[in-house]
């Protein structure tokens, strides 16, 4: 096990085409770090430069503090689990997973082999399916074998490429869940690329944004979503994603399309001497005011709803807005960027199941100022992050995280010593 | 398979038609070379009357068309072999780099090979023979060889880049982030996989070479180099007055044999989808 660290990696084709550049990164000894990012961002690429199957143009890359660079795939001693699982058709479920130590001849015993293999398989429950070919097993399997391979030798690190996106939505989580916890449990690095944002949340310590080979944010799922650094961080991360509506300066308040914010102390010092701004806003910060239990401080307005979505815990209100204004260039632009194809501006609001508001009707929406974003139209750059507030999530993360991986290493010596006794 | 049953006895009479029409032809040589020389003119199907002299004239000592058929079915193996095992090392190492290297000249070489397989082969005989005989490799092994080469190449290329495209690159690099160098991963990892094709391809190269007749009969003039097919227009009856229709037939079946055989032998091996299960499924 051991750190990786990634110093100015450039990745330039022969063609002429910067995939990745400059990415500073340091994944931490145990760490779960996630790449993510639209498709093309360069989030891949980065990945299979980690393990070796990519050459990095410049920059440097050190695994523990040896600098790794011209080191071939096979000397990296990492672990990688490919998007389309890579397992070796003409092989049994045993000899895929044994694959990785065959190949270093002498190194193991076949007892140390046997006992590596069924280890493994223990851990990802495939015994009964050991001497089965991969062409007979289902998707979930199949993933299952391609981690099985992964963790069968002491690898200092493992690499995920979109593991998960092969398979369907309820596996997928199944699937999630589990890769979450062998993490857990074997502390082992891990870096793990995705474009599914909840996968991102989910599993890693932390969350490194990525856009046109660019590193945006690297933060924890928390810091990313509470205190983003610019427009792409925020419209990429969380679900559905952020509003964002154009804004003017009208004296004390913002004018925006659906309704006026009067500027307190926050917005004030973010906005500046700027007049033309980006807000944005996330969908569960609007309230129903006809449910609401009690009378909270903030903006209250009416606005006509579109449509509804009544999902059981959750219900959208989709609220068209007429979007004439100098920053819709701009916001196109992100649309692009996060691959999006809104046909029409629309406002997105998330609403508590039990609210009557229907397609059609007019609703009264309760708001607070507080939970409003500011965004430069210029540079993406939000205003309103709080660098004392985004340090103070960081450094929570890191102790929650300190906790789990002490509480598996508590696990796995309390497993050792019971098999100790037992035996 | 949701198929229908009409759907099924619809393929299943298909099925027979085609059979009935590829091996009647066979059939009708196989009872042919079974026929005395008064029975060739029965007109009937089966034999009026069965013998094995066919077959003795052209394999057992003395028979009157040994001494042309045997060193014939030798030449022919040999030739056919050799030609086939060059042409399928050759095209896997070439189809390998066509499938996975992005190199100037790709095109070229798959547009070239493919230009030389439909050159009608008439068209060059002559020249070679010229050039042939003037440097030394008219009525050789070597001189059938390298033309049947400029036939089988292309195929086997043409095969066997197809077959290495369906074999998913994720394969190598995952054996090479397991720990093995580019050639192990070749080895392990693509070779299994690629063993259909390579069989596909050597047998097709094998019965291009095994059934040719233009170079056969053009670029050889003794039993040093003749293979079969041409030595088959050579074959004459006992006396002039006779067909040699028995022994030809007889003939056309024994070098049918091998071609059966190694149809039979390799028919396992050339079980398509042996990558399916490699990735996503």
């Amino acid at each position: 096990m051991a750190s990786i660290t990634l110093d100015n990696v450039v990745k330039t084709y022969p063609d002429g085409f910067t995939a990745v550049r400059g990415v500073d990164l340091d994944i931490a000894d145990g760490e779960f770090v996630i790449l993510v990012g639209p498709s093309g961002c360069g989030k891949s690429t980065l990945l299979r430069m980690i393990v070796g199957l990519e050459d990095i143009t410049e920059g440097e890359l050190r695994i523990g503090d040896e600098v790794v660079n011209d080191k071939a795939p096979r000397d990296r001693n990492l672990a990688m689990v490919f998007q389309n699982y890579a397992l070796y058709p003409h092989l049994t479920v045993y000899e895929n997973i044994a694959f990785p130590l065959r190949l270093n001849k002498g190194e193991f015993t076949d007892t140390e082999i046997d006992e590596r293999v069924r280890n493994a398989s223990a851990l990802l429950e495939l015994d009964e399916h050991l001497e089965r070919k991969p062409a007979n097993l289902s998707g979930g399997q199949r993933q299952r074998v391609a981690m099985g391979r992964a963790i069968v030798r002491n690898a200092q690190a493992f690499l995920f490429d979109e593991p998960l996106s092969n398979l369907d939505a309820k596996l997928r989580g199944q699937m999630r869940t589990e890769i979450a916890r062998l993490q857990r449990n074997l502390g082992t690095t891990t870096v793990y690329v995705t474009h599914d944002q909840t996968e991102a949340m989910t599993l890693g310590d932390r969350v490194a944004v990525l856009r046109r080979g660019e590193l945006q944010q690297v933060a924890s799922p928390r810091g990313l979503y509470e205190q983003p650094t610019n427009l792409f961080v925020a419209g990429f991360i969380g679900s559905p994603p952020m509003n964002f509506l154009p804004a003017k300066v009208e004296g004390d308040s913002l004018r925006l399309p659906t309704f006026e914010v009067p500027m307190d102390d926050r917005l004030k010092r973010a906005v500046g001497d700027r007049d033309v701004l980006i807000v944005g806003v996330r969908p569960d910060a609007f309230e129903d005011t006809d449910i609401m239990q009690e009378t909270k401080e903030g903006l209250t307005f009416e606005v006509e709803v579109d449509v509804t979505e009544w999902l059981g815990e959750v219900l959208y209100a989709y609220v068209p807005f007429e979007a004439s204004s100098e920053v819709n260039k701009q916001l196109e632009e992100l649309d692009r960027d996060l691959d999006g194809e809104s046909m029409r501006p629309q406002l997105v609001v998330a609403l508590d199941a039990t609210s009557q508001v229907r397609a059609g009707d007019v609703a009264e929406l309760w708001l607070s100022p507080d939970s409003l974003y500011v965004f430069d139209p210029e540079t993406g750059e939000n205003l309103t992050r709080d660098e004392a507030t985004a340090e103070k999530l960081e450094e929570e993360a890191r102790d929650q995280r300190a906790r789990a991986l002490e509480r598996a290493k508590q696990r796995r010596e309390k497993a050792r010593t019971q098999e100790g006794s037992a035996a | 398979m949701g198929m229908s049953t009409r759907g099924k006895v619809g393929w299943l009479i298909a099925t027979l038609l085609v059979l009935v029409w590829s091996l009647f032809p066979v059939f009708s040589i196989l009872m042919t070379s079974f026929k005395t020389q008064d029975g060739l003119f029965s007109g009937t199907l089966l034999p009026p009357e069965w013998t094995f002299e066919n077959y003795a004239e052209i394999l057992a000592p003395g028979g009157s068309a040994q001494d042309l058929f045997l060193p014939a079915l030798r030449n022919s193996i040999g030739i056919s072999l050799i030609s086939t095992f060059i042409a399928v090392v050759l095209a896997t190492f070439c189809a390998y780099a066509i499938a996975r290297l992005d190199f100037r000249g790709k095109k070229l070489i798959l547009t070239s090979a493919l230009a030389v397989s439909v050159f009608p082969v008439v068209s060059i005989v002559t020249p070679l023979f010229n050039l042939w005989r003037s440097v030394g490799l008219y009525d050789t092994w070597a001189g059938l060889i390298i033309p049947y080469l400029s036939l089988t190449l292309p195929i086997s290329i043409w095969t066997l880049s197809a077959f290495f495209r369906q074999i998913p690159w994720e394969l190598e690099q995952a054996a090479q982030v397991d720990g093995a160098t580019p050639f192990v991963a070749f080895r392990k990892a693509v070779v299994p996989l690629a063993a259909p094709g390579v069989f596909t391809s050597a047998i097709i190269a094998f019965f291009i070479a095994w059934n040719d007749f233009v170079y056969g009969i053009s670029l050889t003039s003794t039993t040093a180099a003749r293979p079969v097919p041409a030595a088959l227009s050579f074959f004459t009856g006992a006396s002039q007055f006779e067909e040699p229709t028995g022994a030809i037939s007889a003939a056309a079946i024994v070098v049918t044999v091998p071609v059966v055989v190694v149809v039979l032998i390799f028919q396992r091996r050339i079980v398509s989808g042996l990558t399916q299960g490699a990735v996503k499924g």
